[in-house]
C-alpha cells in the first residue's frame, strides 16, 4: 500500500482564476523520504494543504495511509505530522509549554515519544522556558519538529523547512530526516533548493501546479538527453550574451563561475571557433556530467 | 476533557503573559467608569446669558435681577443693541440672549401684556434646550408676581395647578445614576465583544490555527476553549464594575445579584458569540478591530445609553432591539436603581438567550476546520 496517493487532485483559488495544482497524480511509498521540488509557487504548499486536510480539492482525490482526504480527515489528522513553512507555534510560550500542549492535542505526552523526538530536543532543552518567539531560527524549526513529531506520525509532512535556515543547521536537519526514516516515518518534504534534492529517495518536479517528472534524483539526471557542456572566458557576462545570441545554442544558463550550455548539432569545436574569433579570450570548455538543477532548468523550459 | 483542561490552561496562560492586554482588560474599564460618568453631565447649571436692556425701568431691572439670582445663569454681558449683543453669541461668549424692547414697562402696565426677545445659540442643543425652558420659567415666575397681575389676581382669582414633583428610583435625578449602569455594560461589551474576536483572528494571522487544525481536536473543544476565559474575564470586569459603582458613586444594585449575575452570564454568552462570528469573517486583526469598532459603535449611540430608545422614531428602535446591547442596558437599570425582579425582566432574559443562541449557531456554523 502506498502511504500517499493522489489522483488527478486539481485545485484552484479565487474562482478558478488561479490554477494552483494542476491534475497531478502521484504515489508515495510507505517508509520514503520523498522530495517535492520547485520553485516558489509552483504549488507544493497547496499540495501539503490538501493531504493535511487544510483545503478541500476541487477535482480528484488524496489518500493518506489508504484514508480518504475529504472523509476521513478525522483519521488522517490522528496519524499525520505537519510543519507548515510559516513557524505557527504559539510565540508567547516556552519551548516546554508549546511541546506540552501539542502533545495533549493528540491525547499523549511529552515522555510518552520520547525516544522519536529525544535527538532534536535535547538540542533546545537548555532553552525549556524561553518563549518560542524568542528562538533562533534554526532553533524554532527544531521545535516545530517536535511539535510536529511528538504524537509518533505515520507520515510527516514538512513544507519547506529548511527555507531561511543557515548552511549548518539545514544539514543537521537533513541528518535528523535520515534517522526518522530509519524509525519508519514517511516523509515528504518540499524545497526549493536542488541540493536538497540529493537527499531525497524519489523526487517530483514542480512548476506551474504540474509534475514534470517524478523518480529518484540519479534516475532524473541519467534522463537528460543531450551533452552538457560548461564553457567558460574573461568576460563571462559578453560571453553569455553572445551565446544567447547563436542559433546553434540550445540553452545557455550561468552556474557560478561557468555557463552550462547544450546544443543542437553537437558541434563543439565549431562553437569555440567562432567564440574566440569573436575575440573572447581564455576560452574553457568541457563536457560535464548533468546535475539536477540542469535536469529541472531544461523540463521547465520543455514545458 | 482533558484537552480542553489544557486549552483553558493555555488561554489563560497567554491572557496573564500578555501585561498590556491584561491591563487593558482590567484597569481600562475601572478607570473608564470612574472618568465617564463624572464628566458626562446632561445637568446644566451655569447658562450664559447676554441682555439688551432697551426700557431702563424698574421692572426691566426687576426681571433682569431675577434672572441672575436664580442660580442657573450668568449675566456676561449688558449690551445697549441687539447688534453688539448677538456677538457673543456668535463667539460663544453667551448662550442666550434676552432682549427687553423699549417701553416694557409702560406697555405691560398700560396694555398687560408686552413681548421680549429670547435668542438661543443652538449648536449645543442640550445647553440652549435646557437653558432656554430655564429662562422661560423665569420669566412666568416673574410674570406672575409683578405687582400688574397681582392686583388682576386679587380681583379675579385664576386657577391655578401647582405641581408637586418626585423622581422614583433616582430622587434627584442624578445623571450618573442613569449612566453608571449603562457605561457598565459597554464596558463589558468593548471587553467581550472584541477581546474574543482578536484573540481568535490572531491565531488566524500567527498561522497557530493552521497547527491546530491538523490535530484531532474538536471543533466544540476549540471554540469553549476560546470562550471560557473570555467569559470568566467579563464575569469578573462585570463584578469590578459593581464595586467600583458602589465605591465611587454610591449606587448599590437595589435588585437581587442573582438575577444581575443570570443576565451578566447571558448577556457574555451572546457577546462572546459575536466575537467569535467576527473572527469566522476576518483574516487579521486589523480587520477584525474595525468590524468589531463598527458594531460596537453602533451598539453604543443605539442602546439608549445617551438617549432614550423610548424617544426614537419607530425604525431605529427596531434596530436598537436588534441589538443585545440595548436590552442588558434595560435591564441593568431596571435592576439597578429600580430592584425589579426576575418576573419583571424575563422576557428580557429570552431575548439575551435568543441572542446567544443565534450569534453563537451562526458563528460554529460559519467556522470550519477545511476551506
Amino acid at each position: 500500500m502506498s502511504a500517499v496517493t493522489l489522483d488527478h487532485i486539481t485545485k484552484t483559488y479565487d474562482e478558478g482564476k488561479v490554477l494552483a495544482v494542476d491534475d497531478i497524480t502521484l504515489q508515495v511509498e510507505e517508509g520514503e523520504l520523498f522530495g517535492l521540488i520547485g520553485p516558489d509557487g509552483a504549488g507544493k504548499t497547496s499540495l501539503f494543504r490538501v493531504l493535511t486536510t487544510l483545503l478541500l480539492p476541487d477535482k480528484g482525490s488524496a489518500t493518506v495511509r489508504g484514508y480518504d482526504c475529504v472523509k476521513d480527515y478525522k483519521e488522517i489528522r490522528k496519524r499525520i505530522g505537519y510543519m507548515p513553512g510559516k513557524f505557527s507555534l504559539y510565540q508567547d510560550l516556552t519551548v516546554k509549554e508549546n511541546l506540552d500542549f501539542f502533545a495533549t492535542l493528540f491525547g499523549s505526552t511529552i515522555e510518552g515519544n520520547y525516544e522519536l523526538i529525544k535527538d532534536i530536543y535535547e538540542q533546545i532543552k537548555p532553552f525549556n522556558d524561553r518563549r518560542a518567539g524568542k528562538l533562533s531560527g534554526g532553533m524554532k524549526q527544531k521545535l516545530a519538529l517536535c511539535c510536529a513529531l511528538i504524537h509518533k506520525p505515520e507520515v510527516l509532512f514538512l513544507d519547506e523547512p529548511t527555507t531561511g535556515v543557515d548552511v549548518v543547521s539545514r544539514k543537521e536537519f537533513w541528518e535528523m530526516l535520515k534517522r526518522l526514516k530509519q524509525q519508519g516515518i514517511t516523509i515528504i518534504v518540499s524545497t526549493p533548493y536542488m541540493d536538497e534534492a540529493m537527499l531525497c529517495e524519489r523526487i517530483a518536479l514542480i512548476q506551474n501546479g504540474k509534475i514534470m517528472s517524478v523518480d529518484t534524483p540519479a534516475n532524473i539526471m541519467a534522463a537528460f538527453p543531450v551533452k552538457l557542456y560548461a564553457m567558460k572566458a574573461d568576460n563571462i557576462y559578453k560571453l553569455l550574451t553572445a551565446l544567447r545570441g547563436m542559433p546553434e545554442i540550445d540553452s545557455s544558463f550561468a552556474f557560478g563561475e561557468y555557463i552550462h550550455i547544450t546544443l543542437k548539432d553537437d558541434n563543439i569545436e565549431a562553437l569555440r571557433q567562432k567564440v574566440e574569433q569573436q575575440g573572447h579570450t581564455h576560452v574553457d570548455i568541457k563536457l560535464i556530467h548533468p546535475g539536477i538543477e540542469d535536469s529541472f532548468i531544461r523540463l521547465m523550459n520543455q514545458a | 476533557m482533558r484537552v480542553l483542561r489544557y486549552l483553558l490552561k493555555k488561554e489563560f496562560r497567554q491572557i496573564f503573559r500578555d501585561k498590556i492586554i491584561l491591563a487593558m482588560m482590567f484597569a481600562m474599564p475601572t478607570i473608564q467608569l470612574i472618568i465617564f460618568p463624572l464628566a458626562m453631565n446632561f445637568d446644566v447649571k451655569s447658562v450664559n446669558i447676554a441682555v439688551v436692556d432697551n426700557d431702563h425701568s424698574s421692572y426691566s431691572q426687576q426681571l433682569v435681577a431675577k434672572i441672575g439670582a436664580s442660580g442657573y445663569f450668568k449675566i456676561v454681558a449688558a449690551e445697549p443693541s441687539f447688534q453688539s449683543a448677538i456677538r457673543y453669541i456668535e463667539t460663544e461668549k453667551a448662550d442666550v440672549l434676552l432682549e427687553i424692547p423699549p417701553n416694557f414697562e409702560s406697555h405691560l402696565i398700560r396694555e398687560g401684556k408686552q413681548r421680549i426677545g429670547v435668542s438661543v445659540d443652538a449648536i449645543n442643543g442640550t445647553k440652549a434646550a435646557i437653558g432656554g425652558n430655564y429662562l422661560l420659567m423665569v420669566i412666568a415666575d416673574f410674570n406672575k408676581d409683578i405687582p400688574v397681575n397681582m392686583g388682576r389676581n386679587m380681583a379675579a382669582p385664576a386657577g391655578m395647578i401647582d405641581i408637586a414633583y418626585s423622581n422614583w428610583f433616582n430622587p434627584l435625578a442624578e445623571y450618573r445614576f442613569y449612566v453608571v449602569p449603562a457605561i457598565l455594560v459597554l464596558l463589558l461589551t468593548l471587553i467581550g465583544g472584541s477581546m474574543s474576536a482578536l484573540n481568535i483572528v490572531r491565531e488566524k494571522e500567527v498561522g497557530t490555527i493552521e497547527q491546530i487544525n491538523v490535530t484531532p481536536i474538536q471543533k466544540w473543544e476549540f471554540i469553549l476553549g476560546k470562550l471560557i476565559p473570555f467569559w470568566v474575564v467579563g464575569m469578573i470586569v462585570f463584578t469590578i464594575g459593581l464595586l467600583v459603582a458602589w465605591g465611587v458613586y454610591g449606587i448599590w444594585p437595589v435588585g437581587s445579584f442573582v438575577t444581575l449575575y443570570v443576565f451578566a452570564a447571558v448577556y457574555m454568552v451572546a457577546l462572546l458569540g459575536f466575537g467569535l462570528l467576527i473572527s469566522t469573517y476576518t483574516s487579521n486583526q486589523l480587520q477584525a478591530m474595525f468590524v468589531a469598532f463598527f458594531f460596537v459603535m453602533i451598539f453604543m449611540l443605539m442602546s439608549g445609553l445617551f438617549t432614550s430608545v423610548d424617544s426614537m422614531p419607530p425604525w431605529a428602535k427596531l434596530i436598537a432591539n436588534l441589538t443585545p446591547v440595548t436590552h442588558f442596558i434595560r435591564v441593568i437599570r431596571m435592576i439597578v436603581l429600580k430592584g425589579s425582579g426576575f418576573a419583571d425582566v424575563y422576557m428580557e432574559l429570552l431575548y439575551l438567550g435568543l441572542f446567544a443562541i443565534v450569534l453563537n449557531g451562526w458563528a460554529i456554523f460559519n467556522y470550519r476546520k477545511t476551506s
